[in-house]
């Protein structure tokens, strides 16, 4: 059986550049597909194309992003923009078909191993209204700042908790951009907690940049803290926040409010391949398993990246290496002692990049209140389920999930479960008094993301597949 | 938990022939309980397509052609007893049925299939019109040009399947039945008057027991002096998006649901406890789906999901009662919701009965054993 | 909700002019059909499929499925994940269909 590559990565994001980069350099027939127009992924959002390139905005760190794309484009892999991967099967020679659209037709390319960069996702911020328009998320409002030099006009309202909403609030200030408040929800004695950890944040590269860029925001923006609750009013649009804080509610006029409480990896693609999912209490997310060289439990498939656990731009760099390395091993061409000792380098990045995390993780691990929403509170946006909903099935007996997504459709809606699956994990957990890594995940299934009949039909049958739907209809 | 909890009656399984069970005696209230797995199991009961099909079945055994007439009559009883207890439509609709052929030959088999079917002694007829492309386009606008043509009985009809699991466990608990989640059963102990049930989570007392676990009921029949010789069948579903109505009758293997997503259901593989769609079976269900109607090519798939049958070696229903332990049942098929209606209104008034009239010995597991060679 | 930086580098960026329910817009290369419309000021975008609420995008990396729009005929297609080209057809929900 004939294969079309060696290495197919999904994601052009710091892992997958860095990882495609690394596997081309070492000589495999490596293609890169990425969903959006240019490389970079989320973090790197239009960073070879962004209009505010001469206009210290953004932060350094940003356009360090565009070295990283200029060494992936000299490497000589192959990249496909604007092409989602929504299959992956394994083959019987151990080799990967691939389901890949582009502009609305699938192809059915193969490679010989796989590795998954598609990185992480806004974790889900369910208050009451939160499907008003006017409501996106913090990294939504970020990206059309990078792709489009785009910022509010409006009353605009930042809320939630984790380095991001810093991050963006200075941007804005850079730009000129008036925010009429930060409403941090990071509960109170969250500091004493994360103190054990704080050693390592001490001797970290977050720390001197961390502060400064939180002082200068709180001195230019009114910041409420230990916010306690949040809500999103209005008539078919965002026109108000109403929010509690220390016993007082306000309400603000707002037709801007951006929500952000951490990121999760996005792990819809590697589940549906039947990639393993483990629970991180820490960070309160699902993600892959996989062992140090970003190998998953699927042979010839790896992941890298936040898509295989948060930890940081760097950390997906220095992830994307070593998979890169290990892939090249794998596949033939380089020995293991060779793959071992370029890792040296990289596991030390990896480890700088990751001083630090915890004090993170535990500091801005957002609060129960805003992870498990009650009442009429929306979980599944697609399909409009409430909380109220779950919990009445889960307190007529309904053990999980996927019991509740074929009772109440929660979680069958197209964004396929990325908006709600953790919510509806966290409300059973909560509602049942057992712990989410018991409850699980809803089981998801190809297609990774929606694709027409067409494009499905498109993807190679077998004599076992013909057997199996002709039987005795005697013709297809 | 360490006290047994006690039940007149036990149905050991809650997907939709143990909930169609328990739906027919749920006048025992707190005296009957529902035993359930937890939430990732085989249930073949979130995977079920929804049809309610009468035509073409009981080729071998000619009173399943009967039982299946029968359970498609009592269906709108069913599906009014279950809005009237538990506000939830399910969705039942039965205008008439087609089954689509793709060529000359295999319209003339299907024919021919049918013709024999009702040859058969004692056979309860209804009408089956064969139609030519022409007629099949009349009922079905936007047919594609490469159906040749079909066949259609008025009996057959759908309903929405996960509505129907959702209302009967409502029903049963409406009525002040219990359920218990999480009761994987390891061992029956059956004694004079009564079966003591082990579960994963603590001990059932039942008078009376029905197995009724899917594939589940081969570990547990032989532990009452019965026999389950069934096998995972796996079947695979395409759904698509909500699309504009445009196809009032189910065709046996694509059907639009009451919340206007489509549906394409099909393939049989013997490939064990496997539960994963295979991409190849997809591609080549959807590659049909696009020559029976051209328009869904367009239209997106949102979820693909694969569950398995409980296949009997002949595919025919078991119910049986234990003749070693008469207060054990049996109930096992793979058209869970067709029967439904059969379950309730027959075969779980008989079980409250306390014997298994004549009308059910063509279904006991007697009929697997092969007669030895003289 | 949103307005452009009048510094950013969009003097050589070039500009896209399309239409958004009929009416002309301008765009800029780079934009997304989502951001183009966000610049524009439509804050809805659709409706939603199981009460009719009026929905606008909520990520904008293609993962929320809420910035749906009709771009030149073909319905429902992820306004965030698509580039503006000149001459593009853009229909939104509330709009004209």
């Amino acid at each position: 059986m004939t294969h079309d590559f060696d290495v197919a990565v999904i994601g052009a994001g710091p892992a997958g550049l860095v990882a495609a980069r690394m596997c081309a350099e070492k000589g495999l027939a490596t293609i890169a597909y990425d969903e959006q127009a240019t490389p970079g992924g989320q973090v790197y959002r239009a960073v070879t194309t962004s209009p505010m390139h001469r206009m210290g905005i953004l932060g350094d760190d940003y356009w360090q992003g565009a070295s990283l794309a200029r060494a992936f484009a000299r490497s000589g892999a192959q990249y496909v923009p604007r092409a989602t991967a929504w299959a992956a099967a394994p083959r019987d020679d151990g080799a990967w078909q691939l389901g890949i659209s582009v502009a609305g037709t699938s192809s059915a390319p193969v490679a010989r191993a796989v590795i998954l960069a598609t990185g992480a996702q806004e974790r889900p911020f369910p208050i009451p209204g939160w499907t008003l328009p006017g409501v996106m998320t913090a990294g939504a409002a970020q990206l059309l700042l990078k792709t489009s030099a785009l910022v509010p006009s409006g009353p605009t309202v930042l809320a939630g908790c984790g380095p991001l909403l810093w991050l963006i609030a200075w941007q804005y200030l850079n730009a000129g951009v008036k925010i009429d408040a930060l409403l941090e929800t990071t509960p109170r004695g969250r500091l004493a907690q994360a103190m054990p950890h704080a050693a390592g944040f001490m001797l970290s590269d977050y720390l001197a940049k961390g502060l400064q860029l939180v002082r200068h925001v709180r001195r230019r923006v009114r910041v409420v803290e230990y916010v306690t609750a949040l809500a999103a009013e209005g008539e078919g649009r965002l026109q108000r926040v109403r929010y509690e804080a220390d016993g007082i509610a306000e309400t603000l006029p707002a037709d801007l409010l951006l929500l952000h409480q951490g990121v999760v990896p996005g792990i819809n693609l590697a589940h549906a391949i039947g990639c393993a999912l483990q629970w991180n209490e820490r960070q309160a997310s699902f993600e892959p398993a996989v062992d140090a060289w970003g190998g998953s439990s699927l042979p010839n498939l790896y992941i890298a990246g936040d898509g295989a656990g948060i930890a940081g731009t760097a950390a997906a760099a220095a992830r994307g290496a070593l998979t890169g390395l290990a892939v090249a091993n794998a596949l033939g061409k380089i020995d293991a002692r060779t793959r071992d000792k370029a890792a040296i380098a990289h596991r030390a990045e990896l480890a700088r990049a990751l001083r630090g995390r915890a004090f993170f993780d535990t500091l801005y691990r957002p609060a129960d209140t805003f992870r498990i929403p009650t009442g009429d509170t929306l979980v599944c946006r697609c399909e409009e389920v409430t909380a109220h909903d779950i919990v009445e099935q889960v307190q007529r007996g309904c053990p999980g999930p996927n019991q509740l997504k074929a009772f109440l459709r929660c979680g069958m809606g197209l964004c396929q479960g990325r908006y709600c699956g953790l919510t509806v994990t966290e409300l059973v957990a909560q509602e049942r008094g057992v712990p989410p890594a018991d409850i699980g995940y809803f089981r998801l299934r190809l297609p990774a993301k929606p694709v027409t009949l067409r494009e499905l039909a498109a993807m190679p049958s077998s004599p076992e597949a013909l057997a199996a739907v002709v039987r005795e209809k005697g013709t297809h | 938990m360490n006290a047994a909890e006690n039940f007149d009656v036990a149905i050991i399984g809650g997907g939709l022939t143990g909930a169609a069970i328990a739906f027919g005696l749920r006048s025992l209230g707190s005296r009957l309980v529902v035993l359930d797995e937890g939430d990732v199991a085989y249930r073949a009961s979130r995977g079920n397509f929804g049809l309610i099909w009468v035509q073409g079945k009981g080729a071998g055994l000619p009173p399943y052609g009967a039982w299946t007439q029968q359970s498609a009559r009592e269906w709108p009883r069913l599906a009014a007893e279950l809005a009237g207890a538990t506000g939830i439509d399910v969705a039942l609709a039965q205008p008439g049925g087609v089954h689509v052929c793709l060529a000359r030959d295999e319209l003339d088999r299907r024919s021919g299939k049918l013709d024999a079917l009702f040859a058969q002694p004692g056979f309860q007829r209804y009408d089956v019109e064969v139609l030519d492309h022409d007629a099949l386009a009349r009922r079905l606008p936007g047919i594609g040009a490469d159906v040749v043509g079909g066949t259609w009985s008025a009996l057959d009809g759908h309903c929405n399947p996960l509505k129907l699991l959702r209302a009967l466990h409502a029903a049963i608990a409406g009525a002040g039945c219990a359920y218990r989640a999480d009761r994987f059963v390891t061992w029956i102990s059956p004694a004079a008057d009564r079966f003591e049930l082990e579960t994963l989570a603590g001990r059932i007392v039942a008078g009376r027991i029905v197995l009724a676990a899917g594939l589940g009921n081969a570990r547990l029949a032989p532990m009452v002096g019965l026999e389950a010789p069934v096998r995972p069948n796996k079947g695979q579903v395409i759904a698509l998006e909500r699309v504009p109505p445009f196809l009032a009758l189910p065709v046996e293997t694509i059907r639009q649901t009451d919340e206007g997503t489509v549906l394409i259901g099909d393939a049989q593989q013997e490939s064990g406890l496997d539960e994963a769609p295979g991409l190849d079976v997809l591609a080549t269900m959807a590659a049909r789906a696009v020559r029976v109607f051209p328009q869904l090519a367009e239209a997106r798939v949102n979820r693909t999901w694969a569950a398995l049958r409980v296949m009997t070696p002949d595919g025919f229903p078991i119910y049986e009662q234990s003749a070693t332990h008469p207060g054990a049942y049996i109930a096992t098929c793979h058209s869970g919701v067709t029967l439904a209606a059969a379950h309730a209104y027959a075969l779980a008034p008989a079980i409250a009965g306390g014997r298994l009239p004549p009308a059910f010995n063509p279904y006991t597991a007697q009929r697997f054993d092969v007669p030895q060679a003289a | 909700m949103f307005r452009r930086l009048p510094d950013a580098d969009l003097a050589t960026t070039a500009t896209v002019p399309l239409t958004i329910d009929g009416k002309p817009f301008v765009a800029h290369a780079g934009d997304t059909v989502a951001a183009a419309l966000l610049a524009a000021g439509q804050v809805a975008f659709r409706t939603s499929a199981v009460t009719g609420a009026a929905r606008g995008p909520f990520c904008l990396m293609g993962s929320c499925f809420e910035c749906m729009v009709t771009i030149d005929g073909v319905a429902d297609r992820q306004a965030c994940l698509v580039p503006v080209a000149a001459g593009m057809r853009i229909q939104t929900r509330d709009g004209t269909s």
